[in-house]
């Protein structure tokens, strides 16, 4: 039997940054790191010296590493930290710098996923994403993660009958949620007639199941309850991390994620359950996504979330608060920043610094985070549960 | 059933001729693998030597039990079409050129799952039979077709990319006075060609093939030498914008090995006809087809050369002959990265020994040139790169890959 896994008392999450996203722009993913590591810092009062542990995910820092960021922003961090996880990376760096803390590797570690987007850059990043993806995907159409999650999508409503309807839903309430939002890309209420009638991208997926990628940054720190509470500044901490990578390579096409392998683990370490979780934060590139994790993560079996996201109100208001800034699907994919996007709104939410609507009342906030689909599907799932400091 | 192939239209002068562009080429090492399976036409997976495991993608270590004894072993081609999805939007410039496109994951009967280019009467939930394509950057790619054939598969607009069904195309068949050379026109005419161009030399030479040639439907005779550069460019100027498949067979076979050939002649008119004749074919005649590449459904598409197994081994008894071959096999290999460019195929047909007046001291078995012409059409309806004709030939090729030293050393008439 495995030792048991040691918690994370004493060890919070702060300083929710975003940095403004941008369809296109003509800065580097140097720059959103350094925007987004300015704004911890001032967001948290610190100098830059003491930033003393520094972890970064980002597709668009080649030929850099974190290493070569290190000297381009002048920091001198004693723990390092470089996770090509994409959309899973916020959990996985949450819980990398929670151990650091734990351990006194470090004091206080800065997490920031931040990516640029060029007119051309996110056709070259998919073009040579994987070897797996060069030999035996992309060049069959290059539909990038559009085609991946289309045969996903496709095959999930063949097996549970799900409509698009059901996925519309979501994206309407995640809309909603956007529209207070100052930084998300999409401006305008999104109607079912919308969803339904858009233009085909790549069948049965349409333009509002798709991500857009675009540039921006999400970061916060990661440090001692002490030493947050020395600095004056708002935390959550940390009750339950689990992190999984290429979780049943047998299924022969993905209709779960490795949630479905450690959801007990991670509620047991949190010693919470589904109904005690006030919001729900879910990687959300395309809607189906958001289907698995409803459905890995406990709130209903295999092959319901089509009928749960018809009985429940998945907007800020709503009894599911779910994707409450309005997800990546409204807010725009900021490359690796997707991976924290949930894990810096789930901090906002129980600190009380959102920038749209608030959750009243909540206490636990649930993360989960799905990424890099090297050939047939993603591998990489990770989650995190956040409590209230007061909780 | 697949949508019938429209026919095609003359040409609107006024319009722009859509360029070549080449689906995405960026393959590694282990991928090529697949190519070279593809190239042969057979559908093999990597197997792993130790636990029996079949990969997918290729990979240089087995994922179930980490041996890194993986060999391309042939695979169940039957599968189950899991999921498909219809494309209206591509990052890349082929794909967008020929949206909507249809793709599927397909869980193989061999065990991985195989995202695949799907004919268009493939069902979701349904089998379907799995192939092995050469895509037109090149490289390898997995095809799925209904278990049950459609009644007329040649017209599938996705799988034709991959492959150079005649049907509708015009074909040069550059030497019409052999026996092959006539029963290339017929086989070329039964696979619905729109026009078949017959080439001819040496007007002073009467040839009872070429007669019957000139009865066949949609057939043109044209003057060919490939020895003589102006008429070689002469018939690319009257002909080389309509050329579709390239039928380079001209042959000139003599016997005699190096040792006491004290006259130079014969073995310089093999290398005047093999090899400088397929070059002076692909200085005047490739740039066109590698420029009509992309236009439109019956765009320039293939290449064949019909060369001889000996192309790979020398058989002393055929010395020079063999030699002037292999040099044609080598420029065959330039010539097939150059036409890539315009995604415009490269097919080399290996024969063995044919029935024909020059092939009297040969042993049998001996080709039916018949049989030769529908093995070489079909061959392009496959899509296959290296496409050996006959018992010999195939023998040939099996040994070479064996052991080369070994069939050095054994072959002969």
């Amino acid at each position: 039997m495995a030792a048991a896994r040691r918690g994370y008392e004493g060890i919070v999450v702060a300083a929710p940054v975003t940095v403004p996203y941008a369809r296109y722009s003509i800065r580097s993913a140097h720059w959103f790191c350094g925007r987004a590591l300015a704004g911890l810092i001032g967001a948290a009062g610190l100098e830059k010296e003491d930033i003393d542990g520094f972890c970064v995910s980002s597709f668009n820092l080649y030929p850099d590493s974190a290493v070569g960021l290190m000297q381009h922003l002048g920091l001198s961090p004693r723990w390092l930290d470089h996770i090509p996880m994409g959309g899973a990376s916020g959990a996985v760096a949450l819980r990398r710098a929670a151990r650091a803390v734990q351990a006194g590797d470090a004091e206080i570690v800065a997490l920031i996923g931040a990516d640029t987007n060029h007119v051309d850059s996110f056709r070259r990043t998919i073009a040579t994403f994987s070897q797996f993806a060069n030999d035996a995907v992309y060049p069959y159409g290059a539909g990038g993660p559009n085609a991946s999650f289309a045969f996903l999508t496709d095959r999930y409503m063949r097996e549970y009958g799900a409509r698009r309807e059901d996925f519309g839903r979501l994206c309407i309430a995640q809309r909603e949620n956007a529209l207070p939002v100052p930084h998300a890309m999409m401006k305008r209420p999104l109607t079912m007639e919308q969803y339904l009638n858009a233009r085909p991208i790549a069948e049965p997926l349409r333009l509002f199941d798709c991500v857009m990628p675009c540039a921006g940054a999400e970061a916060c720190l990661v440090t001692s309850e002490d030493r947050a509470r020395t600095l004056g500044v708002p935390y959550a901490s940390i009750l339950a991390t689990v992190e999984r990578h290429n979780a049943f390579p047998d299924d022969p096409i993905q209709y779960r994620g490795g949630w479905a392998l450690d959801i007990d683990e991670l509620y047991g370490q949190a010693g919470v359950g589904p109904d005690d979780v006030d919001l729900f934060q879910a990687y959300d590139d395309y809607p189906v996504i958001c289907f698995m994790q409803i459905e890995d993560l406990g709130f209903c079996a295999k092959g319901e979330a089509p009928a749960f996201v018809r009985e429940r109100d998945l907007t800020v208001g709503g009894d599911f608060p779910f994707n409450t800034s309005g997800g990546q699907l409204s807010a725009g994919q900021a490359g690796a920043g997707g991976g924290f996007i949930g894990l810096v709104e789930t901090l906002r939410q129980l600190t009380g610094e959102t920038h749209g609507n608030r959750v009243e009342g909540a206490r636990h906030g649930l993360v989960s985070c799905f990424g890099m689909i090297v050939y047939d599907r993603g591998l990489c799932t990770s989650a995190a549960i956040l409590g209230r400091a007061d909780a | 059933m697949t949508t019938k192939l429209p026919p095609p239209v003359r040409k609107d002068p006024t319009r722009r001729t859509r360029l070549p562009t080449r689906p995405p080429g960026n393959r590694s090492r282990e991928a090529h693998g697949l190519t070279a399976m593809a190239a042969a036409g057979r559908f093999a997976l990597q197997t792993c030597a130790d636990c029996g495991a079949v990969q997918y993608p290729p990979r240089q270590i087995c994922g179930r039990c980490l041996g890194d004894r993986l060999e391309w072993r042939d695979a169940a081609r039957g599968g189950t079409l899991l999921a498909e999805t219809t494309l209206a939007h591509s990052n890349d410039l082929f794909f967008r050129d020929r949206l909507p496109w249809r793709l599927g994951v397909v869980e193989a009967d061999a065990g991985p799952s195989m995202v695949a280019h799907l004919a268009e009467d493939c069902v979701a939930g349904e089998r379907v039979r799995l192939a092995l394509g050469i895509d037109r950057a090149g490289n390898a790619v997995v095809t799925a077709s209904p278990e049950t054939p459609a009644p007329n598969p040649e017209d599938d607009r996705q799988l034709r990319e991959m492959a150079f069904d005649p049907k509708d195309r015009r074909v040069l068949i550059v030497d019409g006075k052999t026996e092959l050379g006539l029963a290339l026109a017929r086989a070329f005419a039964d696979a619905g060609a729109r026009q078949i161009y017959v080439g001819h030399a040496q007007p002073w030479r009467k040839s009872p093939d070429l007669e019957a040639a000139r009865g066949i439907d949609n057939a043109t005779l044209f003057p060919l030498d490939v020895t003589d550069t102006d008429s070689v460019e002469e018939l690319a100027a009257t002909i080389g914008d309509k050329v579709e498949i390239m039928v380079n067979n001209a042959y000139h076979l003599r016997m005699g090995g190096a040792v006491g050939r004290m006259d130079l002649n014969t073995a310089h008119d093999e290398m005047a006809i093999h090899y400088h004749g397929l070059l002076r074919l692909a200085g005047h005649f490739g740039p066109v087809m590698r420029a009509r590449g992309a236009d439109g459904a019956h765009g320039a598409a293939a290449w064949v050369n019909v060369l001889s197994a000996y192309a790979w081994v020398n058989n002393p008894a055929l010395g020079t002959y063999s030699a002037s071959q292999a040099a044609a096999l080598s420029l065959s290999q330039c010539l097939r990265a150059e036409l890539a460019e315009g995604g415009v195929r490269v097919v080399n047909a290996f024969l063995g020994p044919i029935e024909d007046e020059w092939h009297q001291l040969a042993p049998p078995p001996k080709l039916d040139p018949a049989a030769a012409a529908r093995r070489i059409v079909a061959g392009l309806s496959r899509g296959v790169e290296d496409l050996p004709i006959g018992a010999v030939a195939e023998e040939i090729l099996a040994r070479w890959a064996e052991n080369p030293k070994e069939i050095e050393r054994g072959i002969g008439l």
